[in-house]
């Protein structure tokens, strides 16, 4: 659509922008002051430049925290999209099974974090939960509160099962968004399965598998409650992701210098990757 | 191949309800029971969890304090984003794509990295321990998503809609009101789902602006863990009804999900 030029269109920008800022910028701002003081706990600060900054990226338990984030993201993306696309691809896409289909499947999304973390926590009780109790009987030794890779299993079906529903909404209505017409045109020149698939379905489901990555790759980040609640970052550190590792600083240990100066890092981070892929989202656009 | 379609999206549906069939059945055993021992559905049926918390004030009164901020948000969240994605799919205008941008860096800030600066913000203007406070906080991951969707259902509408009006002589609110928002009803209806899920899963944020006039549900949870052990059947219970506001709300816009997905740009 070609677009009006007209600079007054501000002023209905300007209730977003006083709200967003008040909570974005002085909470920043907060944030950038305390990492670059130092504090003895009594209300004076001192500034000590980029210390903390130094500190942190040479820190062991950064990297540590870092590491297993990556890994925790990565693993999800790849069983997460393939995982919603394939489920989309089944659904049906007329008919009174699509609305028990939706509602059913975006149960999930609309569950408080915690709870989420509760009843997985519970439900993977190897003595007494649905899903420890099940495994043990079948003769796999799972305890996920002493071994890490139970733990990390858990916390990866956990997020699965929370999730995927979310791309599987998205690449569904990237899917009925398709004109009859192509599958017909398909139909005639005779292509199989794969070839709709690939010339078809696939191109058409770009956009929004863009965003449903580029969704599941901020929020997977910053991901906080759920794995906090389910294994609370143990056992030992081998669950702890970014977020987990940040709050015990911050909170747990009162230290706020390492903690701002992690928090901008991890937050550099988190925009340098989300803004690679929006550039190319709108470059895709465009063309 | 077509015969068999309809079995990944079934087992898809059984893993997805497996966990919530857990929780509902916890719900209704005692916690002797659940501690007890392994059993698939209950052996004594007892609606004692549900009774403690409809009638113990701390319980129900998380519940509203969560219903009233959530759905506050949500009118500011719309609201406030409604002019801004009109500007935004209308016009042309200074910085237009980099604000665009910006609004969305917000929807990437870890809400850990921000709890601690929220607490001494809404403590000094004196917001702290109120729904307005959440409902504000909130607001920083919601705008920019209610932005996001509104302005693709917004720039579906052809802007043909805005110039007759303008020649039939209708000033801009009357006709923003009137005629262009009933136009986009399906999309604030997604925009307002999309809000309401994000504010009422959210907890982390909520439990740090709150202490006890406004505390939300999920954080009284908490409780269940402090008091002599975990009280697994009463957590149980009150997190099987956390489900409900989210059903009835997905049931309402089922329809629109799918189309909101396909016009905007979510």
């Amino acid at each position: 659509m070609n677009k009006t030029v007209n600079n007054r269109a501000w002023f209905l920008v300007i209730p977003v922008v006083v709200l967003v800022a008040f909570n974005a910028l002085i909470p920043l701002m907060t944030v950038v002051n305390y990492s670059v003081q130092e504090t003895f706990g009594d209300n004076t600060f001192f500034w000590s430049g980029v210390t903390w900054f130094e500190k942190v990226l040479r820190d062991d338990r950064f990297h540590g925290a870092l590491g297993r984030q990556l890994f925790f993201t990565g693993t999800i993306l790849l069983i997460e999209v393939p995982l919603g696309v394939a489920i989309a691809l089944t659904m049906p896409k007329k008919g009174p099974w699509v609305s028990v289909c939706l509602v059913l499947m975006a149960l999930p999304l609309l569950i408080p974090w915690n709870v989420v973390g509760s009843m997985w926590n519970i439900m993977a009780l190897p003595d007494i939960g649905l899903l420890g109790y099940t495994l043990n009987a079948l003769g796999f030794d799972y305890n996920y509160t002493r071994q890490p890779v139970s733990a990390w299993m858990t916390l990866i079906t956990m997020d699965v099962w929370h999730w995927t529903s979310l791309v599987v909404l998205l690449a569904y209505a990237g899917l009925v968004s398709i004109p009859e017409a192509y599958y017909q045109a398909a139909k005639i020149d005779g292509a199989r399965p794969w070839a709709v698939f690939r010339y078809i379905q696939l191109p058409k489901m770009k956009r929004v598998l863009t965003i449903a990555i580029l969704l599941r790759f901020m929020d997977s980040f910053m991901i906080y409650t759920e794995p906090s609640v389910l294994t609370g970052g143990g056992p030992g550190n081998s669950t702890t992701l970014l977020s987990i590792d940040l709050v015990k600083t911050a909170l747990g240990q009162f230290d706020l210098g390492p903690a701002a100066a992690t928090s901008l890092v991890y937050f550099l981070i988190v925009l340098l990757v989300s803004w690679v892929f929006y550039t190319l989202m709108m470059r895709n656009e465009e063309s | 191949m077509r015969t068999t379609k309809w079995l990944v999206p079934t087992l898809y549906i059984i893993f997805l309800m497996l966990p919530i069939y857990w929780l509902l059945s916890m719900s209704f055993k005692s916690t002797n029971e659940i501690l007890g021992g392994f059993t698939l559905w209950p052996r004594e049926f007892t609606l004692a969890n549900y009774a403690e918390i409809f009638t113990d004030s701390v319980w129900y009164n998380g519940y509203i304090n969560s219903i009233i901020y959530v759905s506050l948000n949500t009118v500011i969240s719309v609201l406030a984003a409604l002019p801004a994605a009109y500007a935004f799919s209308r016009y042309r205008f200074l910085g237009d794509k980099h604000l665009f941008f910006w609004l969305l860096t917000n929807r990437m800030a870890p809400p850990a990295v921000f709890a601690l600066p929220f607490l001494q913000l809404y403590s000094a203007v004196g917001l702290f321990d109120t729904h307005v406070a959440v409902a504000l906080a909130h607001t920083l991951f919601n705008i920019p998503l209610a932005v996001w969707i509104l302005e693709g259902f917004m720039s579906s509408i052809p802007k043909e809609l805005d110039e007759t009006a303008y020649v039939d002589g209708y000033p801009f609110w009357r006709f923003f009101i009137r005629i262009f928002l009933p136009t986009i009803a399906a999309g604030i209806g997604v925009a307002a789902f999309f809000c309401f899920m994000f504010s009422w899963v959210e907890l982390l944020l909520a439990k740090t602006l709150t202490s006890v006039a406004a505390k939300p549900i999920a954080a009284t949870m908490t409780r269940t863990a402090s008091s002599s052990g975990y009280e697994l059947g009463l957590l149980a219970a009150a997190g099987s009804l956390t489900l409900i506001p989210g059903a009835i709300v997905i049931y309402f816009v089922r329809n629109y999900i799918a189309r909101g997905f396909a016009l905007g740009r979510v």
